[in-house]
């Protein structure tokens, strides 16, 4: 490989003879930074910066939040434990058991439904390969807090029961 | 035993204002900075509710610091350890001990200067002890037994004695033009006018003198663009890696003590100290009526300015946080209606025709008040420097000490005694 005609390093700009003073510029760098002060102090409102837990950033209805489990009309759940999401997950945080459904109309349904929210990666691919619009990441929770590890370890009933607030 | 009160009376003043200062600088530090980055600052630590923008939160800071563990390396020198912080702390301490920061009070009848003590050597002491601090940081960079404060003892080592030089070079063109060691004859000094209408500041007669003296103050403080005795991405935190809990505190502290210094110096010996510009101690003293009562009605005219500003934060914030931080804005108005009413009741008491007494004690808090005010203004100048300047790399230290500064210095100084000399 070959470097010639490409600049190596970066030469020392020449200075003038201002800015070898270094007073005049310090000065103008002071009047930089306090023209960012006074500016702050009289319209704290323009400030970036958001007081978090009082005020909350509005997110894109696309934003992947918390997984949801979708429910049929009567109740049960949509998923019918086809093992698609679990296959298509990066991260390898989902863990479904089948079970035979009673009704003989449909094939199975999960008798267990576990994700590790510790795991996922919350990349949507799972909502992306189920055939049946079983998995959704649409509540837009993304204050996901526990005490302890196992708490992370979210099963079927909470799934299908995702609160909007942030608890476990 | 009068003269062992007034005494003990000014070092307690003085201990109490440093240590205020202390406190008001790591909060104007922490606000300052963040002002300045476009950021909030400190704004959650609160007492009933109150915030004070952020003051409460060295409070806080001092409570965590006194209940933390106190973690010490194995392999320490267990004397000298010990003995660091402290001597960091006594020794920008005491160098206020020779700074004026009043001209004299009349107290009973005893006249009472407003220094703690007046040495005829006080500009020597000043440089004693300044070169004292550095032995603070070099024993506990030392006696941790580690690498990295090792190394950030040796570069305050260099530093200090690099920089010295300079700063002693400076002061002596100061004490050619005044012609005293005594640190108040030179204040007393800055109260004359040059050529009958400009103040014979420090900065006046020694605007390159003045440029050398801050340049060094700043590295003695070991604060930005100085502060190479500390450098988080070369040698973690330097030489206070080891030190845990109170003890680093006391160094925390000390750094925030020896910025008061350095203020207290640059206002002192540059810019008048007490002095108050065109108006010396009579001139203060006769027109103390008109002085004071325009004093009271600017306290009255701002008091009232703040209080509606808060009410008006109160009415657009009401019920913002709902807790008790929603208090905040009423209390603040409170406050500033008090000091409002407080100036509005010294007015009604005719304070244009106080009698000379009165105008005594004006003219002497006047000149403390000029002096807090010179010494607020230039500790904020070493915060507002720190968050504008980079940092210098150990060679372009050593090269600004010893090329530009010493040869600067004496030409400085050689030029002052000339003209010293021919006029």
């Amino acid at each position: 490989m070959s470097f010639e005609g490409l600049p190596i390093g970066t030469a020392a700009k020449k200075r003038s003879f201002r800015e070898k003073l270094y007073f005049p510029e310090i000065l103008r760098g002071l009047g930089v930074t306090i023209r960012h002060l006074l500016h702050n102090i009289l319209h704290t409102a323009d400030m970036p910066t958001m007081q978090y837990p009082e005020e909350k950033r509005v997110y894109s209805d696309r934003f992947r939040g918390r997984h949801r489990l979708m429910k049929r009309e009567d109740g049960s759940p949509r998923c019918v434990a086809c093992q698609m999401c679990s296959t298509a997950c990066p991260a390898d945080c989902i863990d479904i058991v089948a079970a035979e459904h009673p009704d003989p109309s449909i094939e199975k349904y999960p008798a267990t439904f576990d994700i590790d929210l510790l795991r996922c990666v919350y990349c949507g691919l799972c909502e992306e390969a189920c055939p049946c619009d079983a998995i959704r990441m649409d509540t837009g929770i993304y204050e996901i807090a526990a005490d302890k590890r196992s708490s992370f370890l979210v099963d079927k009933e909470f799934l299908l029961n995702n609160t909007t607030d942030g608890t476990l | 035993m009068t003269i062992v009160y007034e005494a003990l009376a000014k070092i307690g003043f003085m201990f109490a204002l440093i240590m205020g200062m202390v406190v008001v600088l790591i909060w104007m530090e922490r606000k300052g900075a963040a002002y300045i980055q476009d950021r909030t600052g400190p704004n959650r630590a609160a007492i009933l509710g109150v915030r004070l923008a952020g003051l409460v939160h060295p409070v806080a800071d001092v409570f965590k610091l006194l209940f933390k563990e106190d973690v010490t390396p194995t392999n320490r020198h267990r004397a000298l350890y010990n003995l660091a912080p402290w001597l960091v702390m006594t020794v920008a301490l005491s160098t206020y001990a020779v700074i004026p920061f009043g001209d004299f009070l009349t107290v009973a009848g005893r006249r009472i200067p407003l220094v703690v003590a007046d040495l005829d050597v006080g500009m020597l002491y000043i440089l004693a002890v300044a070169s004292l601090g550095t032995y603070g940081v070099v024993l506990a960079g030392w006696a941790a037994n580690n690498k990295f404060t090792f190394l950030g003892g040796l570069r305050a080592t260099a530093q200090m004695i690099s920089y010295e030089i300079n700063m002693g070079l400076a002061l002596l063109g100061l004490m050619l033009v005044f012609g005293s060691l005594r640190v108040t004859d030179i204040t007393a000094g800055q109260g004359a006018l040059l050529w009958g209408f400009i103040p014979m500041w420090g900065v006046v007669v020694q605007p390159l003198g003045f440029l050398l003296f801050i340049t060094t103050v700043y590295a003695e403080t070991n604060r930005n663009p100085f502060d190479l005795p500390e450098g988080e991405s070369e040698i973690v935190a330097g030489y206070h890696l080891e030190y845990s809990s109170m003890k680093f505190a006391l160094f925390f502290m000390a750094e925030y003590a020896h910025m008061v210094i350095g203020a207290a110096l640059i206002s002192t010996l540059y810019f008048g100290g007490y002095q108050v510009p065109w108006l010396p101690r009579p001139a203060l003293e006769s027109h103390a009526g008109l002085l004071l009562t325009g004093t009271l009605i600017f306290t009255l005219v701002m008091s009232l300015l703040i209080a509606f500003a808060f009410l008006r934060r109160a009415s657009r914030e009401r019920g913002k946080f709902q807790d008790a931080r929603d208090r905040e804005p009423g209390l603040g108005a409170g406050l500033w209606l008090i000091i409002g009413l407080a100036a509005a009741a010294g007015l009604t008491r005719q304070p244009w025709a106080v009698g000379s007494a009165g105008a005594e004690v004006f003219a002497s808090l006047a000149q403390v008040g000029v002096f807090l005010f010179k010494l607020v203004f230039f500790a904020w100048l070493f915060i507002w420097v720190r968050w504008t300047l980079p940092r210098f790399r150990y060679d372009q230290l050593m090269n600004l000490g010893w090329k530009v500064m010493l040869p600067f210095g004496v030409a400085n100084l050689l030029v002052t005694a000339l003209v010293m000399a021919v006029v």
